[in-house]
C-alpha cells in the first residue's frame, strides 16, 4: 500500500463533497423530527429526488433545472407520507418504510433509459484570490455551488429553529403537540410543511449525488445515504450545527476508504467499503450511550379529537 | 363535514377488510400505472394474478407459489413478532444473507463427504449465524439505548459486502475457472434442499414455514410470552407494571426474527439459489415488511400475505416475459400495496362521520 500517493488537501477536498448529500438530507429530516415527525423513507425521497434531478438535467441541459426537479420530487413523494401520516393518522415507522420501498421501485421505473448517460456538469464556483491559497483555497474555495448551499442552508436552519417564531413553533409542536393544539397552532399544518421540507431536502441530496459526486444514474445508487442521513440526526442530538460535524466525520471515513482502496490496501475492498456503516454503528452506540434527548413528540400520532 | 372518531376499539370487520380493499384498490392503481406505462391494464393485471394460478402454464407457477412464498413466511414471522412489541427489525435482508452464508460455509467445508447431517446441521448454523447477526442490533438496544432500526438496517449494508467477499474470495468454487460464486449444492446431495416431492415446489423451507406459522400462532394466541409481546405493543408502560422485562422481550424478538431470517436465507441458498453468489439475495427481508403488515401481523394472515405476495413475483416474470413489463414496475407495485394498506387502515381505528361544522 502507497500511503504517500493520498494527497490531504485533496482528501479534505473531497469530504466537503461527500459529506454534502448527507448534509443536506439531514437537515430536512432534522427539521421534520423537530416537528415530530419521524420520516424513516428519506432513502426513497433521496433515490427519488436522484433520478428526477438526473432525468430533468440530461432533457434541459441545465443542472439547475435538474436540482429543482429533485426537491419537488422528493417533496412530491413525501407528501404521500404526509397523506398517511397526518391524514390518514397511520404509524409513522410503517409509513417510512412504505416510502422507501416505494421510492427505490419508482425510481428504478422512471430511471429506465437513463443508464449510462452523463449529465451536463456543475460549475465549480471559482473565486479568483481564495481559490489560489496553497491547502486552504482547494478545500474550502474551489467546490461546486450545492456544497456552500449546504452550508448555508445548515445556518438557516439553525438560525431559524433558534432565533425565528416559525422555529419556537415549530419545536412546540414537536415537544408537546397537545399543548401547541390547545395554543391555536395549527399542528397538522406545521408537520405537513416540515414533511415536504424534509423531502425537498432528501431529494436535492440525492440529486447531488447522481448529478455531482458520481454523476451518473444506477439503480440504487443512493445505497443507505438515506439511512446515514437519519443515523446523522440521532448522532447531531437534533442540533444543526453537529448534524455539520457528524456529514464531515462520515465523508471524511467514506473518503478516506475510498483513498484507501484506490491506494491498494492489504485489505479487500469489500470490507472497506463495510466501514461507513460500521463507523455509523458505532457513533450510533457512543450517542446513545449518553442519552441524547428526542423531540418529546416524535413519532407519536396527533389526533385534535380530544 | 367528514369528521374522525377514534373507536374505542380497532373494528373487527376492518381489520380483515382492510388488507382485502387494499389489494383491490392497489390492483386499481396498478392496472392505472401499467395503463401509463403503455400496456394494456386489464391484461397485466390478470398476467400477474390469474396466469400463475389458471393459466396455460400454471402446472409450472404453482410449485414456484410455494418456493418464493417459503422465504417471505418465514421471515415475515419473525417481522411481525417484533413489530407486534414495537421492535423493529428492519435488517432482516442481513440476517437472511448472513444466515445463507454461515450454513452454507459449513456445508462446504465437508464437501465432498457424503453423510445424513451434513444438511441439519447446515440449518441449524444457519439459524445460528441469522441469530447472531440480530443479536448485534439487540445486545445494543439493551445495553446502550441504541436504535435498532438504524443499526439493524446498516448492518444489511454490511452483509452484502460480506457476502460478495465469501462469493469472491473463501467460499469461491475451486474448480469453478475463477468465476465467482461458490459451488452448485445441485451438485452435491448431501447438502442440497431438493424438493421432498418431486415437481411440488415443497422443500425443506416450505416445512419449517408451516411449522413457524403454527407455533407463532400458538405463542401468541396461548402463551404468556405472546401476551407479553401484544401487551408491550398496545400499553408499554402498563407492561412494565405487569413485569414484563423489555429487554428479554428485545432479545427474543429480535433473536427469533434475526434466526428465522437465517434459515430462510439457509434453504434458498442450498435450494432455489444452489450456490452462494454475489446477488442470490432478491430482497425478500425487504419485501417480508410488506408481507408481515398485509398479513396483519397474525400468523395465518401473513401465510396468506406470503402467498399473495409471492403471486405477484411469478405473475411479475410473466408479464415482464410477455408483456414487456419493466421489473420495477412491480417492485413499485409491492410498495403501493403497503401505503394502500397503511392509508385504509384508517378505518379499522377510526370511525368516518358526515357532521354539519359547528360553530363552537
Amino acid at each position: 500500500m502507497d500511503l504517500g500517493s493520498i494527497n490531504p488537501v485533496l482528501l479534505l477536498a473531497s469530504l466537503m463533497v461527500a459529506a454534502t448529500p448527507i448534509l443536506i438530507a439531514a437537515l430536512g429530516e432534522l427539521v421534520a423530527e423537530r416537528a415530530g415527525v419521524l420520516n424513516l423513507g428519506v432513502e426513497g425521497m433521496m433515490i427519488t429526488g436522484a433520478i428526477c434531478g438526473f432525468a430533468a438535467a440530461v432533457n434541459t441541459g441545465s443542472p439547475l433545472v435538474g436540482f429543482i426537479a429533485a426537491a419537488l420530487g422528493g417533496a412530491g413523494l413525501s407528501l404521500l407520507f404526509a397523506f398517511l401520516t397526518q391524514i390518514a393518522l397511520a404509524n409513522q415507522v410503517a409509513s417510512g418504510l412504505a416510502l422507501t420501498l416505494f421510492g427505490l421501485g419508482l425510481s428504478a421505473l422512471l430511471g429506465q433509459g437513463y443508464q449510462g448517460i452523463k449529465p451536463p456538469p456543475t460549475g465549480k464556483l471559482d473565486i479568483p484570490l481564495l481559490g489560489d491559497i496553497p491547502g486552504l483555497g482547494p478545500v474550502l474555495f474551489g467546490h461546486d455551488i450545492m456544497v456552500y448551499f449546504g452550508l448555508g442552508l445548515c445556518a438557516a436552519v439553525w438560525g431559524m429553529l433558534k432565533y425565528t417564531r416559525a422555529g419556537l413553533i415549530l419545536r412546540a409542536v414537536g415537544e408537546n403537540h397537545d399543548a401547541a393544539h390547545a395554543l391555536g397552532y395549527k399542528v397538522v399544518r406545521v408537520r405537513i410543511l416540515a414533511i415536504l421540507f424534509g423531502g425537498a431536502c432528501a431529494g436535492l441530496g440525492g440529486a447531488y449525488i447522481s448529478l455531482i459526486r458520481v454523476p451518473q444514474w444506477t439503480e440504487g445508487m443512493t445505497a443507505g445515504a438515506g439511512w446515514i442521513a437519519l443515523a446523522l440526526v440521532v448522532f447531531a442530538s437534533w442540533k444543526a450545527g453537529r448534524v455539520l460535524l457528524g456529514a464531515w466525520l462520515f465523508g471524511g471515513v467514506t473518503v478516506l476508504q475510498l483513498n484507501l482502496q484506490a491506494a491498494g490496501s492489504a485489505l479487500p475492498v469489500e470490507y472497506l467499503s463495510m466501514s461507513p456503516y460500521l463507523i455509523t454503528i458505532l457513533v450510533l452506540v457512543i450517542m446513545s450511550a449518553d442519552k441524547p434527548r428526542a423531540p418529546a413528540s416524535l413519532g407519536r400520532i396527533f389526533h385534535a379529537s380530544q | 363535514m367528514l369528521k374522525l372518531e377514534k373507536r374505542p376499539q380497532p373494528s373487527r370487520l376492518w381489520t380483515w377488510a382492510a388488507p382485502l380493499l387494499a389489494v383491490v384498490l392497489t390492483m386499481l392503481l396498478g392496472g392505472a400505472l401499467f395503463a401509463a406505462l403503455g400496456k394494456d391494464p386489464v391484461e397485466a393485471i390478470a398476467t400477474i394474478f390469474w396466469q400463475p394460478l389458471f393459466g396455460e402454464h400454471a402446472f409450472y407457477y404453482r410449485p414456484q407459489l410455494l418456493v418464493k412464498g417459503a422465504p417471505l413466511v418465514l421471515i415475515a414471522i419473525g417481522l411481525a413478532l417484533g413489530f407486534k412489541a414495537g421492535i423493529w427489525n428492519i435488517g432482516a435482508e442481513g440476517q437472511y444473507i448472513i444466515g445463507a452464508l454461515t450454513g452454507a460455509a459449513v456445508g462446504l467445508a465437508f464437501y465432498p463427504l457424503d453423510a445424513w447431517y451434513i444438511f441439519p446441521l447446515m440449518v441449524m448454523v444457519g439459524a445460528l449465524g441469522g441469530w447472531l447477526w440480530a443479536m448485534i442490533p439487540a445486545l445494543l438496544r439493551v445495553q446502550f439505548g441504541t436504535n435498532e432500526i438504524l443499526v439493524s438496517l446498516m448492518l444489511v449494508y454490511v452483509a452484502e459486502q460480506l457476502l460478495a467477499a465469501m462469493a469472491l474470495g473463501p467460499l469461491k468454487n475451486p474448480d469453478g475457472y475463477g468465476f465467482p460464486g461458490s459451488r452448485n449444492f445441485q451438485e452435491y446431495p448431501a447438502a442440497h434442499n431438493a424438493e421432498i416431492l418431486g415437481g411440488t415446489g415443497m422443500h425443506w423451507g416450505v416445512v419449517a414455514a408451516l411449522i413457524a406459522v403454527i407455533f407463532a400462532y400458538i405463542l401468541l394466541g396461548r402463551h404468556i410470552l405472546g401476551y407479553q409481546i401484544r401487551l408491550t405493543g398496545q400499553a408499554p408502560r402498563a407492561a412494565r407494571f405487569a413485569g414484563v422485562s423489555p429487554p428479554r422481550l428485545i432479545l427474543f424478538c429480535l433473536g427469533t426474527s434475526g434466526a428465522l431470517a437465517g434459515l430462510a436465507g439457509l434453504f434458498e441458498v442450498s435450494g432455489p439459489a444452489g450456490q452462494v453468489s454475489i446477488d442470490f439475495n432478491v430482497g425478500y427481508g425487504f419485501t417480508a415488511i410488506i408481507v408481515a403488515f398485509l398479513g396483519r401481523l397474525h400468523p395465518v394472515g401473513i401465510a396468506l400475505a406470503g402467498l399473495l405476495m409471492a403471486l405477484t413475483y411469478i405473475g411479475g416474470e410473466i408479464a415482464q416475459s410477455n408483456l414487456g413489463l419493466p421489473s420495477a414496475a412491480i417492485q413499485m407495485f409491492q410498495g403501493m400495496l403497503l401505503f394502500v394498506l397503511l392509508a385504509v387502515d384508517l378505518l379499522t381505528n377510526y370511525r368516518i362521520r358526515f357532521k354539519a361544522a359547528q360553530v363552537a
